[in-house]
């Protein structure tokens, strides 16, 4: 009849509906409060003076002021700007690298029949729970002997190209399988070769898959530090999270506000793509287990 | 959305002229071979990954973890010390007990932890009502952004010696401390973070939540069993193995917490080693002090606990997962 959380709160009270809801509400309300602290102080910090960061609790600053972001911009020898786009080249080259890579593996796991087929699924399978912590330092090892390391595009993107985000090629197989078969053979009379499945069938109808892949790759990278920490050494080359981590290098707690405002720049446009994305996000993660 | 285009140069397109025979392709003859090829083709990119960024790597990293290497190292210079990465670690390194000990503290405090509060919450946003989307969603947004820089930064401001997290006790008459300096609770502040970023488990309850039949309370309810009762024989049965699934790839995410560890600790795992998670340690021994050698020898050992750790969760669950027929998940 009811969910059992809310059961268990309605049979204590006599007025099942009213009474129930409300506590209910009251105690969601607490929580997300809670939660969403964090996030709207360091906002509100950002715009307060440096004084006050420190010892003000509340959310609103006293004194409005957007100092901070013209001189947390201008904080270091190379500009946010540059880190930005340094962000945003490589989220954007991922993104588009790993969803090709992933899809056309994917592709040949759901829908073709090949020898050792199964052995291969099953060694996707196993790669999906190797933690990338183990594998940093040999790709780092193998990465430097092909004398990558000072070209740090190329370790940063060249993995994702080769589709060993097997949780990904996991993701579109499980939607691949939803995708009626008999548009393969209805194709495949039509005269269509596996490629031309793939081509006619498989891609159009693989776009939410695609989308949700896109959204999550970026975010990822967007937020992925271990592995720019590791390939990043010039300055020049520094994405955001690299850039942000600067400012407890360096300056200490003076420049708290600057590195505040930066940060809340850094967590923009992922905000932005939940804002835009937000009902995918959320049920997208429902049957995959997906994580920020 | 430009994605779709963007896979364009990956396969050219073949019309296939050839007499087409209905259901050919499915025989174990003919067709076979056509998909066959057009297997490996597909397949060719995640293959050279799989060789050539897994792989190969992980058995040189296995190679190297029996030698004294540095980056700096030419691979002449390269010399076998057998077992010597392994005895070292095992018997002359307190900081390899002090990583294992922090992790294993961190993952089994901040795991329970953060389940509960995953669960708790989704079962009150379980039933459908207007606005529930959004609290879904709100209660979500730290998992999403928690894994990034900036949240660690502003997690060390919160909980520094005047940070706003001892301005909210001072409220209370309570004295705090620099929590993030202090070698006693600057874990804690990172188990705080991770339990923080409970919406991802959340989400996944709130789906295996709905897949738990109607009638089953419906019968309950009937034999007279109380809400608790229920809770516990219906619920809970129907939702161990969608637990089981948070909890396996919970502590497997637990043991590789790194990037909070980091920044709170400006890359050091202090004060005094207390916030050293292995993965810090793994990155330190490998990438500050260059000693790829005995790193390589800490990642195995790392891949083998999580291997034992797997192995023990799955064999653990057979005694307290239930799947229901047809339950494939």
């Amino acid at each position: 009849m009811t969910a059992p959380a809310v059961a268990r709160l309605a049979t204590i009270r006599r007025n099942r509906f009213t009474i129930g809801q409300a506590v209910r509400l009251a105690v969601l309300i607490a929580g997300l409060l809670l939660v969403l602290y964090p996030l709207a102080w360091v906002i509100g910090s950002s715009f307060k003076s440096d004084a006050e960061i420190a010892s003000n609790i509340s959310v609103l600053p006293t004194e409005f002021t957007a100092s901070h972001y013209t001189a947390g911009w201008n904080s270091f020898d190379v500009s946010f700007t540059r880190f930005f786009i340094n962000s945003s080249v490589i989220a954007l080259l991922t993104v588009v690298a790993n969803a090709v890579s992933c899809l056309v593996a994917a592709y040949a796991f759901a829908r073709l029949r090949f020898p050792m087929r199964g052995f291969w699924f099953a060694i996707m399978i196993g790669t999906l729970l190797l933690p990338g912590d183990v594998l940093i330092i040999p790709q780092y090892i193998v990465f430097n002997t092909l004398g990558w390391i000072d070209t740090p595009l190329l370790p940063l993107i060249v993995p994702k190209a080769l589709a060993t985000e097997a949780f990904f090629v996991f993701l579109m197989v499980q939607f691949m399988r939803g995708i009626p078969r008999d548009l393969d053979e209805a194709a495949t009379i039509d005269g269509c070769s596996p490629y031309g499945v793939f081509w006619h069938v498989i891609l159009p109808l693989s776009r939410p898959a695609l989308v949700t892949t896109a959204i999550f790759s970026f975010i990822w990278t967007w937020n992925d530090f271990f592995t720019q920490l590791v390939y990043l050494n010039d300055l020049e080359d520094y994405t955001v999270p690299i850039a942000l981590r600067l400012f407890i290098d360096s300056t200490g707690q003076s420049s708290l506000g600057a590195m505040f405002a930066m940060s809340v720049l850094s967590l923009l446009p992922v905000f932005l793509f939940f804002v835009a994305f937000q009902r995918m996000l959320v049920e997208g993660i429902n049957t995959s287990g997906l994580k920020g | 959305m430009a994605l779709t285009t963007a896979s364009a140069p990956v396969v050219p397109e073949q019309p296939g002229r050839r007499a087409p025979a209905a259901g050919k392709q499915r025989g174990p003859g003919g067709g076979h071979g056509r998909q066959g090829v057009a297997g490996y083709v597909f397949l060719s990119p995640w293959l050279l990954g799989l060789m050539g960024v897994t792989a190969i790597p992980m058995l040189l990293s296995l190679y190297l973890s029996f030698t004294d290497y540095s980056v700096f190292s030419s691979w002449e210079d390269v010399e076998w010390i057998g077992l010597e990465n392994y005895r070292e670690m095992f018997t002359g390194d307190p900081q390899f007990y002090r990583a294992v000990t922090v992790t294993l503290v961190y993952a089994l405090v901040m795991v329970p932890l953060k389940l509960a509060a995953a669960l708790a919450v989704a079962l009150l946003l379980n039933r459908a009502w207007r606005g529930v989307g959004l609290f879904r969603g709100l209660f979500y947004l730290p998992s999403l952004l928690g894994g990034s820089v900036a949240l660690a930064l502003v997690w060390s401001a919160l909980f520094a010696g005047d940070g706003a997290v001892n301005e909210f006790l001072a409220f209370f008459g309570i004295t705090g401390q620099a929590w993030v300096n202090d070698p006693d609770y600057a874990l804690g502040t990172l188990i705080i973070l991770g339990v923080w970023q409970f919406g991802a488990p959340m989400v996944i309850f709130l789906a295996g939540l709905k897949q738990v039949p109607v009638e089953l309370y419906e019968a309950a309810s009937v034999d007279g069993a109380s809400p608790s009762r229920q809770f516990w024989h219906v619920t809970m049965p129907m939702l161990s193995p969608v637990i089981f699934f948070n909890l396996v790839l919970e502590t497997i995410r637990g043991f590789q917490g790194f990037t909070s560890a980091f920044v709170v600790s400006n890359g050091t795992g202090g004060p005094v080693d207390s916030t050293l998670l292995y993965t810090l340690y793994l990155y330190k021994r490998g990438f500050a002090e260059f000693e790829m050698g005995y790193a390589s020898a800490l990642a195995w050992v790392f891949l083998a606990a999580i291997g034992i750790l797997t192995v023990v969760l799955f064999s653990t669950g057979r005694f307290w997962v239930h799947y229901a027929d047809g339950n494939d998940r």
